[in-house]
């Protein structure tokens, strides 16, 4: 059986190469929440309390717009309504816990922590999962927290031909080809990533999550087709 | 711009909202006892399916509407960084050689 510390830094070797993606991010965090008129305790206070960038950046701009404060939240909410997805696909994974990691993990769900957590999962070899997700979860809580710090204070000053925020596409990429197993799954990828690149001008990144339901849902079909 | 009351507001709405949707299933699951088949079976296809809606929009997807020519120095980064994912599976080898490869493309044109 996996040690909890080598599960833990199992997770921090898996997401250190991940990091270098979220910093443009998380600087735009900062310094967009400023340049709005934020104050530096509220950008700060986004990143700890709502820790989710994309919702993050659209109540900034929908506050700096003087939108309706429903909007901005209601905005905000459905963005990060893939984490429903995210919340119900690991689940399986983490049954069994206290309420409290449980909640604690919750928090710490990301983009990031599930792509990797729930592969890792799924593969071969014995890990305590809560610290793996501990140890991948935490240092982009960390780095996530410290880039919106320096963009209050120092604003943005990522070079737009320095493509960093490519990392994070590379990052799913990596995830994507061990994440195909079956052909049901080779279909489920193929829906999905189509679903969104054609939902790509829907608002609220909608795309994102019709594509992905959509390709499950094309996965489902063709591996109960395949039953009979 | 809006009181600072009201910013607060909104980061605490955003924020509890926000821990409501990711906490759901992981607290639901909890209290099922056995998770029925097909649910799990879709849930197995969940990773493919999103991870993929992640990254196809990103890569092809140029100012908000797709560009599959070689214009798109993103296309021929992905593919480069999807040959190495698929021979090497690690995760630092593929964002190095694809961001280097999208830099060196922006070198040179």
């Amino acid at each position: 059986m996996a040690t909890r510390r080598g599960s833990f830094l199992e997770g921090v070797r898996a997401v250190a190469p991940v990091l270098v993606g979220i910093v443009p991010f998380g600087l735009v965090a900062g310094a967009a929440a400023v340049e709005v008129g934020l104050s530096g305790a509220q950008a700060v206070g986004l990143s700890v309390v709502v820790f989710a960038g994309a919702s993050q950046l659209a109540a900034i701009e929908l506050l700096g717009a003087e939108a309706p404060l429903a909007v901005v939240v209601a905005t905000a909410l459905v963005i990060n309504l893939r984490m429903l997805m995210y919340s119900a696909s690991i689940a399986p994974y983490l049954r069994g816990l206290s309420t409290r990691w449980r909640a604690g993990l919750a928090y710490l769900l990301t983009d990031q922590a599930y792509a990797l957590s729930v592969t890792r999962f799924g593969a071969d070899g014995a890990v305590r999962r809560r610290w793996y997700y501990l140890g991948v979860a935490a240092p982009l809580w960390a780095v996530w927290q410290l880039c919106t710090v320096a963009g209050v204070v120092v604003g943005a000053r990522v070079p737009d031909s320095l493509p960093l925020s490519f990392a994070v596409p590379l990052t799913f990429l990596a995830l994507l080809l061990p994440a195909v197993t079956d052909r049901a799954g080779a279909v489920a990828a193929v829906v999905g990533g189509a679903g969104a690149t054609l939902g790509a001008d829907l608002p609220l990144n909608l795309g994102l999550i019709a594509g992905a339901v959509a390709g499950v849902a094309a996965g489902v079909a063709v591996e109960s087709g395949g039953d009979r | 711009m809006t009181a600072a009351t009201e910013v607060w507001a909104v980061v605490v709405a955003v924020g509890v909202g926000t821990f409501c949707i990711r906490v759901s299933f992981i607290y639901l699951f909890e209290y099922v006892s056995e998770v029925p088949d097909g649910l799990e079976r879709a849930l197995r296809l969940v990773p493919p399916a999103v991870l993929s809606a992640l990254v196809v929009p990103a890569v092809v997807v140029v100012d908000g509407s797709p560009a599959l020519s070689l214009d798109n120095g993103r296309l021929l980064a992905a593919a480069a960084a999807a040959v190495v994912a698929w021979r090497t599976e690690n995760i630092l080898a593929t964002i190095v050689v694809g961001m280097a490869v999208l830099l060196g493309l922006q070198l040179v044109v």
